[in-house]
């Protein structure tokens, strides 16, 4: 049984639709991409999995529940965890504070426990735990916003954007960090426009365009497929 | 020397007054930002249930230590659920709406609660009972200070104490300050907003109605205008202090009755609100957020 089944997904805001029917599925253990430019409806996917806009039509089932009017504190309690756009961490509280925060739906030993987990993946963070957010580096931030979501020991974790804004050899360092969080077995579906690593990362990936899914298909294939290559990859159709 | 002591006495006792009822401005305004405009309203009506009790029960045999208790007690629990039914009923269906209409709806509830103090308790000034704690005074370097200041300066201090310990060393606070920065990220992390929300109706109301009640018991009176002269000076107090800033809620309370006291104890009593609204005027032109606020973080 799918993980995630995202069926003819209809999201709006006011009368523009931002998603016009998207469907989609995730395999439990499966590393999945979504891919588009920018406005293609990406963010708005994410944050109508996590519960944080309504949808007018479709419907979102996760480990068979259907969560399509569910609340997104409950949507945390069933197992998605969301790293948003722009990292969002609370940037006048301290790096520790965050990282507790990740894991407010569980009990003070399991925090303790996935907190050193998190340390142990992004030492960098356990140096500055006690620094404020706000002061952390772009690249910093974003660990400590994948941290964060992974303290909720989430059975799904949504990524998205997690290389906006950041430097290539940061890009590089979070990208590693990514397999290694798919290596122990946590379902992760991710947006991004870093077309090429997100195809690395993930097994199977999807093409949006303007609030439409145009490919679905294996990450290799979508690698080797000319559209993706013109439309994502700079290359041009030979 | 006795001056200068005598007015450090009256200030902080009017400042932790001021930062009470502050506290209730800023921790709503933290997590909506919105100005509860009824607030203050909320604070004076503490203080006269307070009364109530205290009138009511006169004679009944009870020392003024316990009656003075229970009338805290009760004007505490009473506001706080008028807190949250204000939140239910006046905020809440507005959640989504402009801001503006949530300020119509706060400016239309501070009318509500105030002109039913009227209705309830008349128009007049009510005298508050003058033999409930002991008029003990004592007297340092030639000021005096009372019991009643000491009572009012020692209660801040440990309220504020309390609520800067829940607020910045339990889970539920930190979830309140994660979603007073940013409330969407809030949800992601699993926390209630909604949760949040109804705390700070009862954290902010219950603070204030023991701040309306020192009003009363200090200044010795109620009438039910007070909620927009006491909220006004608190509402200042938490601009000044940078709203949205518990800590800053607190300095700016403590501040505004010093500065309160000073002026009316070194230059005139007549000028002293001219004088403090000057040197609020001068600190907000330095610093438009307030000492410890900080221009909106989190928000792009």
């Amino acid at each position: 049984m799918s993980l995630l089944v995202i069926q003819d997904l209809v999201v709006s805001y006011g009368q523009i639709e931002a998603l016009k029917g998207v469907s989609l599925a995730v395999e439990t253990g499966e590393v999945v991409a979504i891919l588009g430019a920018n406005g293609a409806g990406k963010t708005t996917l994410m944050r109508a999995i996590s519960g944080l806009l309504p949808k007018r039509q479709g419907s979102i089932r996760f480990d068979g529940v259907d969560i399509t009017r569910t609340s997104a504190d409950r949507i945390v309690r069933l197992g998605i965890a969301q790293s948003p756009e722009g990292r969002r961490v609370f940037g006048t509280l301290t790096v520790e504070e965050n990282l507790t925060l990740g894991g407010f739906t569980r009990s003070a030993p399991e925090i303790r426990q996935s907190l050193g987990a998190v340390f142990g993946m992004f030492p960098r963070l356990a140096e500055r735990r006690d620094q404020l957010a706000g002061t952390l580096s772009g690249g910093e931030q974003q660990m400590l916003a994948i941290g964060r979501a992974l303290l909720a020991k989430p059975k799904l974790l949504l990524l998205d954007e997690p290389s906006l804004g950041l430097a290539p050899i940061m890009v590089q360092s979070i990208f590693r960090s990514l397999r290694e969080i798919a290596a122990t077995g946590v379902t992760i579906l991710i947006v991004e426009q870093n077309v090429r690593l997100a195809l690395k990362l993930a097994d199977r990936g999807y093409v949006l365009e303007v609030g439409r899914i145009v490919h679905a298909d294996s990450a290799a294939n979508l690698l080797a497929s000319p559209e993706v290559q013109a439309a994502y990859l700079g290359k041009a159709h030979s | 020397m006795g001056t200068f002591i005598q007015q450090v006495f009256n200030g902080l006792t009017v400042g932790g007054i001021y930062a009470l009822i502050a506290l209730g401005y800023t921790m709503v305004y933290g997590v909506m930002r919105l100005i509860n405009f009824a607030h203050g309203d909320l604070c004076i009506l503490g203080a006269f249930i307070g009364l109530t009790l205290l009138t009511g029960a006169a004679g009944s045999g009870h020392s003024g230590a316990v009656l003075l208790l229970l009338a805290f007690v009760l004007a505490v629990v009473v506001i706080a659920i008028a807190g949250v039914v204000l939140e239910l009923v006046a905020y809440r269906p507005l959640r989504k709406a402009d801001r503006l209409s949530a300020v119509v709806s706060a400016l239309g509830a501070s009318l509500l609660i105030e002109n039913s103090i009227m209705l309830i308790w008349g128009p007049d000034v009510h005298v508050f009972p003058a033999d409930l704690l002991p008029a003990t005074t004592w007297s340092v370097a030639g000021a005096n200070i009372t019991f009643v200041q000491v009572m009012i300066i020692l209660s801040s201090v440990l309220l504020m104490a309390a609520l800067y310990f829940f607020i910045h060393h339990t889970r539920f606070g930190t979830a309140i300050r994660a979603t007073a920065i940013d409330q969407d990220t809030a949800k992601l992390m699993g926390i209630k907003v909604n949760q949040v929300i109804l705390t700070v109706f009862v954290v902010g109301p219950a603070l204030g109605a023991i701040g309306g009640l020192f009003v009363g018991i200090y200044y010795r009176e109620a009438y039910f205008t007070m909620g927009w002269t006491y909220g006004l000076y608190a509402f200042i107090a938490a601009i000044l202090g940078g709203i949205g800033n518990i800590p800053g809620a607190m300095v700016g309370g403590v501040l505004l009755g010093l500065f309160n006291a000073f002026a009316a104890g070194y230059i005139s009593s007549s000028w002293q609100d001219a004088i403090t609204f000057a040197l609020l005027i001068a600190i907000l032109l330095v610093r438009p957020t307030g000492l410890l606020g900080e221009p909106d973080a989190g928000k792009v």
